[in-house]
């Protein structure tokens, strides 16, 4: 579906994206996962056919974006960052107008808008303003917008950035079935847990390269413990008491709140950490997860 | 830019006419919104200028017995300048403000770039909706000052309707290669107040431009809108001199195919990037 080698792009001096290498399977759902300014959204203008790469080969369903721009998106749904509805028209024109770019008929596309906006949770809103939709359903919106040409390839970046728990539940709902029904989904995100919910392989990003790259299992078991033993002094003292148990953990973190131990067994090491006496304030033992992974890649955490 | 880089600009600024046809739909909603405040200005706009402007001021200058290039009377000297001014302001209208929020606020170019559309595509269509809204209020402006008798020659009239499209859409593009290429909506005040109101009033549509100094007519004689107002003056006048209106038409035609050029390459910068 795509398919990149080598691919960068550069804004003058600065290089966004530094070469990187991917295999986009049909039917599989994708994800870059990385901080702000990891190179994602440049990767996924680039895979959307409208902004052409630096350098490097794209391959998009096999054709060349420099050369198939128009055949590439008419096949395409892109879910954008930012929102790009037309607030001066209601919810259902707004599918309607969309549809009209793709050389869909008038009724046709009426018809895909009815069943788009069953499928989003819309239908109530169909002659209702777009202003006066949540955050969450104006992403659906933009989905279902996104999805009026029956895409073969769907993009989505950061679908669920700024929505509260529960629009991000409803929204990676949508999307499961969407994967259900064969429809391949390419997404960024800087949440750990939305890849590692949706994604059956991802890269981790950062600085313009790809770090790491399989499915989270994989990504997990290669780059961290099985669990993690998280430990909580009070405010400067994590640094100080890390020498203390140091040689409890193969890997220990220390961060500005916690100190992190990787071992297989959380609860033996926190067991070892109170035979010597010390008693943090709070303790977690918990499952290691792609957050450990990129900590452990790039030496930082994902939501700064 | 080498003048291979400059063919190639060119020609990706061709659209694809069908891709140009599916905007449509999307135009269609924008007039639908707009509409009745605009035909209530085209046809209020027009009046004022003409009696305050044709009428009551043309009484004191008709009074002077001035040379007026011509015209019989203040009034049918001003009228057509007015024509061709109103369709410049109509088209800066149309492409300022509208493409910095196509851009900015609404980013709805960013939507339509998702799709099947290609800026050359989307540009085309700008332009087209600019040159139907041109066509428009100037069919208005023209049939408002009908009945003040200020045309000699209706040929001329439905020749110079085109004419006054045609001085929008110089204007069009060029303006939308610079709302495409500024940040900030402060900087349509400047050009506004430096080069709309200037052109407005010291293109020849008030006065011969001969009232000017030397030097200051040869720049009003470089200027679209002089070209604009005297063209279309010859041609509502019946004084058509065949030298000059294919100068002015020529130059009017290589402005509008240049600004629309930019106009693709620049929003293309903008968006593709």
């Amino acid at each position: 579906m795509v398919w990149a080698r080598g691919l960068r792009k550069s804004y003058g001096d600065l290089e966004a994206v530094r070469g990187i290498d991917l295999d986009v399977r049909p039917g599989e759902a994708f994800g870059f996962l990385g901080p702000n300014g990891a190179g994602k959204s440049s990767t996924m203008r680039m895979i959307a056919a409208v902004s052409p790469p630096s350098a490097g080969e794209l391959m998009i369903l096999s054709m060349d974006p420099t050369t198939h721009g128009p055949q590439i998106r008419a096949r395409l749904g892109v879910c954008p960052q930012d929102d790009t509805l037309d607030n001066e028209l209601n919810v259902r024109d707004n599918l309607m107008v969309y549809g009209s770019y793709f050389g869909m008929r008038k009724a046709e596309v009426a018809a895909r808008a009815d069943e788009l906006l069953d499928f989003v949770q819309l239908r109530d809103k169909a002659k209702g303003k777009v202003e006066d939709l949540s955050g969450g359903m104006k992403r659906r919106l933009t989905i279902a917008r996104s999805l009026i040409n029956d895409p073969d390839l769907m993009l989505l970046d950061e679908p669920t950035t700024g929505l509260d728990p529960q629009a991000r539940h409803l929204l990676w709902d949508r999307l499961f079935r969407l994967k259900a029904r064969g429809v391949t989904l390419v997404l960024t995100t800087h949440y750990m847990d939305e890849a590692e919910q949706l994604c059956d392989r991802l890269v981790v990003m950062d600085g313009g390269e790809i770090v790491a790259a399989g499915s989270p299992l994989e990504l997990i078991r290669a780059h961290s413990t099985r669990e993690v033993a998280e430990l909580r002094f009070g405010v400067g003292d994590n640094e100080q008491n890390a020498e203390l148990v140091a040689d409890l953990a193969p890997r220990v973190e220390v961060l500005p709140d916690r100190l992190l131990l990787y071992t297989d067994d959380g609860e033996a090491t926190l067991a070892q950490v109170h035979e010597r006496g010390l008693a943090p304030m709070a303790v977690l033992v918990r499952r290691s997860t792609l957050e450990d992974v990129f900590l452990r890649l790039t030496g930082r955490t994902l939501v700064e | 830019m080498a003048p291979a880089a400059v063919l190639s600009t060119v020609t990706s600024a061709v659209p694809s006419w069908e891709m140009v046809a599916r905007q449509r739909v999307y135009w269609a909603t924008v007039y639908r919104r707009t509409w009745k405040g605009s035909v209530f200005t085209s046809f209020v706009l027009p009046l004022f200028y003409v009696v305050a402007m044709g009428v009551l001021l043309g009484r004191f200058v008709d009074a002077g017995g001035g040379s007026l290039d011509g015209a019989p009377s203040y009034l049918s000297f001003v009228a057509p300048g007015l024509v061709a001014s109103y369709s410049m302001q109509v088209a800066m209208g149309e492409t300022t403000w509208p493409v910095m929020g196509m851009i900015k606020w609404s980013r709805t170019y960013y939507a339509m770039t998702a799709s099947p559309l290609a800026v050359a595509d989307i540009v085309a269509g700008q332009l087209l909706y600019v040159m139907f809204r041109t066509a428009s209020t100037g069919a208005v402006f023209l049939l408002v000052m009908s009945p003040f008798g200020v045309f000699d020659s209706w040929v001329g009239v439905l020749l110079a309707w085109p004419v006054t499209v045609l001085v929008g859409l110089s204007f069009a593009g060029v303006f939308t290669a610079y709302a495409a290429s500024v940040n900030s909506d402060t900087a349509f005040l400047v050009v506004y107040r430096l080069l709309v109101v200037p052109l407005f009033l010291f293109s020849g549509a008030f006065f011969p431009i001969g009232n000017l100094s030397a030097p200051l007519q040869w720049v009003a004689r470089a200027t679209p809108l002089w070209h604009g107002v005297d063209l279309v003056r010859m041609l509502v006048l019946d004084d058509v001199q065949v030298g000059a209106a294919l100068v002015h038409l020529g130059y009017l035609v290589l402005l509008s195919l240049v600004g629309w050029v930019l106009a693709v390459w620049r929003l293309g910068k903008r968006l593709e990037v």
